[in-house]
């Protein structure tokens, strides 16, 4: 099987997904596997950065203290271009329906991918 | 056939100095004792988790420390659907004659156990650990992002959605066991802090102590009847990153199930016992249920519809957004208040006809669902 792709959540600024080289399933979180078929080894890309709002919560009370000192932070979750749903942070005036485009900033003492809107 | 013969109940709030299993072991003899029935007689314990006193066996610990040497023991966590999961299993275990009487408990001292940081920490986990949690999400959060995206596609508005926090507020003041009973209105859930929006501290339920119990038996033990008629899952998804559209959610899969397993219909409802961890969850699950159309089930709460004396009265206890929710044994309440209707007990809270309630659990982000129907059996 392939060496698997860093992501942001391996500390790298990079959005992953993977796609099943059997079916076409598009899968965001890793797996050595498909998860609609079960065939081995999904195909590895990166993501363009493209997506659209598909909804938003700001959240104003966090639950640990490096949280709390980014609050208000508007969580997203955002259909991008390649097919698959992620949750990432966003602008805070970020409606449904917007399009975005993904940059990343610390947050937490990690980066974590943030969407802004499309100029 | 099975039938649940004894409820127990705590008050829902703070209990200084309770533990989970003093908590659990308040509302199991509460149980026994409303089914009249001894230690010896239960022979089966089916438990849910404590958040504040996690083990890896739970239902023996509790068997152990309350005295009582079952055959068939062990715990079950689906979150908030653990009570409704617990008793499917528990009717299947019975009808099935694998046991005469199963005790199901749930407890936790979840408010004065620990910190309400701890506490909303420790359900933030059910998010994904590398692709949700690192991002700061907690379980407002996700309902909050389920929640605006149900408003963008219904019409529904935060107003709508703050109707439901007063409905279960008035249904809480006339019960002496809930955690609040101050009466509130549109326009304080409104001006509540906010939380994550579109959902504001009124609009989410509390963190709460207090345990809840019942009895599940092959025979009647009383004259009050209550039979499980029949009940269905579904489990869609964990994680709202991977949740199916609103069109799609486990709620309608599994009373669809559970119209089909019992041949019942919504219309045969009279008493609705439904999850209520946010507004937003008490409001889409009416909907998802059929006991509203789409976006129309604020409107059902402005006109009464699920008041006490209305056609389908709800959560008459005041759901876990009032009477409170202390984990596993906070929808467990929603269960004991339908058995006190549906056998004539719920005193001043007594609604006219409980002859079939339909129940309904969510756990996790609407990813884990049961739904049950209860019969009355003269």
């Amino acid at each position: 099987m392939s060496q698997r792709i860093a992501d942001w959540t391996k500390g790298e600024q990079a959005i992953i997904f993977q796609t099943c080289t059997s079916c076409d399933h598009v899968q965001y979180f890793h797996r050595a596997f498909c998860a609609a078929c079960g065939a081995a080894g999904p195909r590895e890309q990166r993501a363009s950065g493209k997506g659209m709002v598909y909804a938003t919560s700001l959240v104003c009370r966090a639950a640990t203290p490096e949280a709390r000192a980014h609050v208000p932070y508007n969580i997203l979750l955002v259909d991008c271009a390649e097919g698959f749903r992620m949750m990432a942070h966003g602008e805070n005036d970020l409606a449904i329906g917007d399009s975005v485009t993904a940059s990343f900033k610390p947050f937490a003492g990690k980066l974590v991918p943030f969407f802004t809107k499309k100029a | 056939m099975s039938f649940i013969t004894g409820v127990g109940l705590t008050s829902y709030g703070k209990h200084e100095g309770s533990s989970s299993l003093d908590l659990m072991s308040k509302a199991a003899q509460l149980a026994l004792d409303d089914a009249g029935l001894k230690r010896a007689e239960i022979d089966g314990i089916l438990c849910g988790y404590s958040t504040v006193s996690p083990h890896i066996m739970l239902a023996t610990v509790f068997a152990e420390h309350f005295g009582i040497r079952p055959s068939y023991a062990h715990a079950v966590q689906v979150g908030g659907a653990t009570g409704l999961a617990m008793t499917m299993l528990a009717h299947h275990l019975v009808t099935s004659g694998v046991c005469r009487n199963v005790l199901v408990v749930g407890g936790e001292n979840r408010l004065t156990g620990q910190s309400r940081d701890a506490s909303i920490q420790a359900l933030a986990q059910v998010g994904h650990p590398d692709y949700e949690v690192p991002l700061g999400p907690t379980i407002p959060a996700y309902y909050g992002l389920v929640a605006t995206r149900y408003m963008h596609e219904y019409g529904v508005t935060d107003e709508d959605l703050a109707e439901f926090a007063v409905l279960m507020r008035v249904h809480a003041c006339t019960h002496p066991g809930a955690q609040f009973h101050e009466p509130i209105t549109v326009a304080d859930v409104m001006a509540s802090k906010p939380v994550a929006m579109p959902l504001k501290l009124l609009d989410c339920c509390p963190v709460s102590d207090g345990g809840a119990a019942f009895v599940i038996s092959r025979e009647r033990t009383g004259e009050a009847g209550v039979r499980i008629r029949g009940c269905a899952q579904a489990h869609t998804h964990q994680h709202v990153t991977a949740a199916p559209a609103l069109s799609e959610l486990g709620a309608e899969i599994s009373i669809a199930r559970a119209r089909e397993a019992t041949g019942l219909a919504i219309s045969d409802v009279r008493y609705a016992a439904i999850y209520d961890s946010f507004t937003i969850t008490l409001a889409m699950l009416l909907e998802d249920l059929g006991l509203a159309g789409r976006g129309e089930a604020a409107a059902r709460v402005r006109s009464g519809h699920f008041s006490r004396d209305g056609a389908m009265p709800l959560n008459t206890h005041g759901g876990l957004l009032s009477y409170g929710h202390c984990g596993v044994g906070g929808a467990m309440a929603h269960l004991v208040e339908a058995h006190l209707q549906m056998t004539g007990r719920a005193a001043n809270r007594q609604v006219k006809d409980a002859s079939i309630a339909l129940l309904h659990g969510d756990g996790g982000v609407l990813s884990s669902h049961v739904s049950m129907f209860l019969e009355q059996v003269r």
